[in-house]
């Protein structure tokens, strides 16, 4: 288990440095200047330049990937003669727009993801399990179709209508609510949930759909199994055949999917859903650091994003390995 | 009388009323297609103590009846009707709920293929011990020793080792083994085999046998061999029950149905054999044709389409007349359903037999 361990850490590491690499290159590939979008309106040539060196761009590709490699591991000084800044290990850089250091301010916004994503996440696991389980029990019945058909119509809409519709709804028209966005659990627990409950209806409005219907079609697959009809013929009841053996064995393929959703949801992926409700998460930093050509924020949230996603994956065949002992890791 | 509902007449009155009586037992499921009539008409009864082999093809009805024993078809839309006496207790009417008091307690199953049948994510130890849970009222550590003792009485070495591994670390006999102690946990009174050895090669399945015949002897259950296999029912059966296309051909002891059979169909059965003895050029004697559709039976004798006597018969009535399974005269409880005579069948025997002889 832990070589099998090692080895995945190592692969996803390898896989960080890819992605890393593919970034820069899109980035350099992009007909935008962000020397040029610091420098201004009254912007002279000889200003230009200095603010191109001042940000590292003067230097070669090459030059500049390794100093951002460099940086991961050693911190790294930045600025000119007049003002310098170290940015300690890992260093992400710093954004050519706030001149603040990424990771901070990823840090900052990460909480924001964190509550957003795992909130949502338990909700439309239990919810879809659930609803996946009683639409494979009641096939073909009232239930099923139900079951089907409203995650059908959840799929179907759009985060930016649903959203939209829940505010106009919630918080303009019947006034239950109190104005969506995030206050740091910390801070005020009850403002923290309230802010959250139609970010995360909304979000598992979409996703409910998807395992509901992975649930429905895995225990289906699981309830045409031999080991099923033992467990009847051993005289279990009906509630424990069904969860005890039957979900039990069902579950897997939804622990991957599940773990690789929750991965990139904290990583930053709710960017519609961020903007909607006025959530300053790491997607919405991501969208205005593009916008404004900020290469060392769209590193660090990309890389942020990645590494969420690619331990996921890690954590998750681990624990497939637990689940399933046939698939006990060397 | 209508060909599609006439009941199987009651088999002669038994002088006590048996352990387990099964009359004119139907399941048909109903189909897209139409009904498919997997079990139509078939009785039975069964002493404790003793082994009665059930025979026949594949789609011959015999695992449905099995499960129709056990009582799994009940909540399923297969429609199942006549009567199965357990001690007197009629299940077929029996509800859901009381039928799974009985399930893995009076009656219990052991499976055809024991990978498959055994859960993949559970230790074995903890499926049988679960097997004893369902139904005892004990700790968990008591279920999990009861469920070592049974691994050790079906002869798996280390059994409290053994019961912490899961299905797939067991080999195939090993395997088999396992499940038979999971079927035997709560002592049942009566044991349904399906298919126990199919899964499995010749000499683990000589083990299997000899074991489910020793532990039949020390608990005193009644057992019920489910198997396409007549080596097997030859071995361990007491009574022998041949189907075919969902009905019975032959029912009597193994001696009178494996040594004087009386049914075109088991005659075909028995030659069709592989012989150890003899020229191993000599090919092999199958059975000509298909079973029948379940759907669409042929009238009249389910077998007439394949059997060969048919021409003996004097006005076609293997096609238009369902034959009734009445005794062969002479013998006590040998029943066949024909429309051959007795004497006809003797006398077709007899030069078969001159006739291997050669």
């Amino acid at each position: 288990m832990l070589r099998y361990l090692i080895r995945r850490l190592l692969a996803a590491a390898a896989i960080l440095l890819v992605i890393t690499v593919i970034t820069f290159v899109i980035f350099f590939a992009l007909p935008s200047d962000p020397a040029l979008l610091a420098c201004g309106k009254t912007c002279s040539p000889s200003r230009l330049a200095e603010i191109k060196h001042s940000l590292g761009l003067d230097q070669s590709f090459l030059t500049q990937f390794w100093e951002f490699f460099k940086g991961l591991f050693a911190g790294r000084d930045f600025g000119d003669q007049s003002v310098r800044v170290h940015c300690g290990t890992p260093c992400l850089g710093i954004s050519f727009q706030t001149d603040t250091p990424v990771l901070s301010t990823l840090l900052g916004d990460f909480p924001a993801d964190l509550s957003l994503g795992l909130g949502a996440a338990v909700f439309f696991l239990i919810l879809g399990v659930g609803l996946g389980t009683l639409a494979a029990v009641r096939r073909g019945r009232a239930a099923d179709k139900a079951a089907v058909g409203l995650a059908l119509l959840g799929v179907s809409v759009q985060i930016y209508f649903v959203g939209l519709l829940l505010l106009y709804l919630f918080v303009d028209k019947w006034q239950i609510l109190p104005a969506s966005g995030y206050t740091p659990l910390t801070q005020d627990p009850g403002a923290w949930f309230q802010g959250l409950i139609l970010p995360w209806a909304t979000l598992v409005i979409v996703y409910l759909a998807l395992y509901t219907r992975l649930t429905r079609s895995s225990m289906l697959e699981v309830f045409a199994e031999d080991y099923m009809r033992t467990a009847r013929a051993k005289g279990l009841s009906a509630v424990k055949v069904v969860l005890k053996h039957g979900l039990r064995a069902a579950i897997t393929p939804i622990i991957t999917i599940f773990g690789m959703d929750v991965g990139s949801l904290i990583g930053g992926s709710a960017v519609i859903t961020e903007s909607v409700f006025g959530i300053n998460g790491i997607g919405k930093l991501a969208v205005d650091s593009v916008q404004n050509s900020d290469l060392p924020v769209i590193l660090g949230t990309t890389l942020f994003a990645a590494t969420f996603v690619v331990l996921a994956n890690v954590v998750v065949d681990v624990v497939y390995g637990l689940v399933d002992p046939r698939v006990r890791l060397a | 009388m209508s060909l599609l509902t006439s009941p199987q007449p009651a088999d002669a009155e038994p002088a006590a009323a048996p352990f387990l009586d099964v009359r004119d037992l139907r399941v048909h499921f109903p189909t897209e297609d139409g009904i498919v009539k997997s079990v139509d008409g078939v009785s039975f009864t069964l002493e404790k103590g003793s082994t009665l082999g059930i025979v026949g093809e594949s789609g011959s009805g015999k695992s449905v009846t099995s499960l129709a024993l056990l009582g799994l078809h009940k909540g399923t839309r297969a429609q199942v009707s006549g009567e199965i006496r357990l001690e007197g207790r009629e299940l077929v009417s029996l509800p859901e709920h009381d039928m799974r008091a009985l399930r893995g307690r009076t009656v219990s199953m052991i499976f055809q293929d024991p990978l498959s049948a055994l859960h993949p994510y559970f230790t074995v130890g903890a499926q049988i011990a679960e097997g004893y849970r369902v139904h005892h009222r004990v700790s968990k550590k008591e279920a999990r020793d009861r469920a070592v003792e049974m691994l050790k009485r079906v002869g798996i070495p280390q059994p409290e080792r053994r019961a912490r591994d899961y299905p797939h670390q067991f080999s195939g006999g090993m395997r088999q083994r396992a499940m038979i102690a999971m079927a035997l946990v709560c002592d049942p009174e009566l044991l349904i085999a399906d298919e126990p050895t199919t899964a499995l090669d010749v000499t683990v399945q000589a083990q299997i046998l000899d074991l489910i015949r020793d532990l039949q002897e020390e608990f005193g259950s009644a057992v019920v061999l489910i198997t396409h296999d007549l080596g097997v029912v030859a071995d361990i059966a007491d009574d022998i029950l041949v189907m075919y296309g969902g009905r019975r051909i032959e029912y009597g002891t193994v001696h009178d149905v494996l040594k004087e059979p009386q049914h075109p169909y088991t005659w075909g059965l028995l030659e069709s054999m592989p012989q150890i003895t003899g020229d191993v050029e000599r090919r092999l004697n199958p059975i000509a044709g298909s079973p029948p559709s379940l759907i669409n039976p042929p009238g009249g004798c389910a077998f007439h389409p394949r059997c060969t006597y048919k021409g003996w018969v004097p006005g076609g009535r293997c096609a238009t007349d369902r034959p009734e399974l009445v005794p062969v005269p002479g013998t006590g409880r040998h029943l066949a359903a024909c429309h051959l005579t007795s004497e006809t069948r003797t006398e077709i025997r007899g030069r078969t037999a001159a006739g291997a002889a050669q």
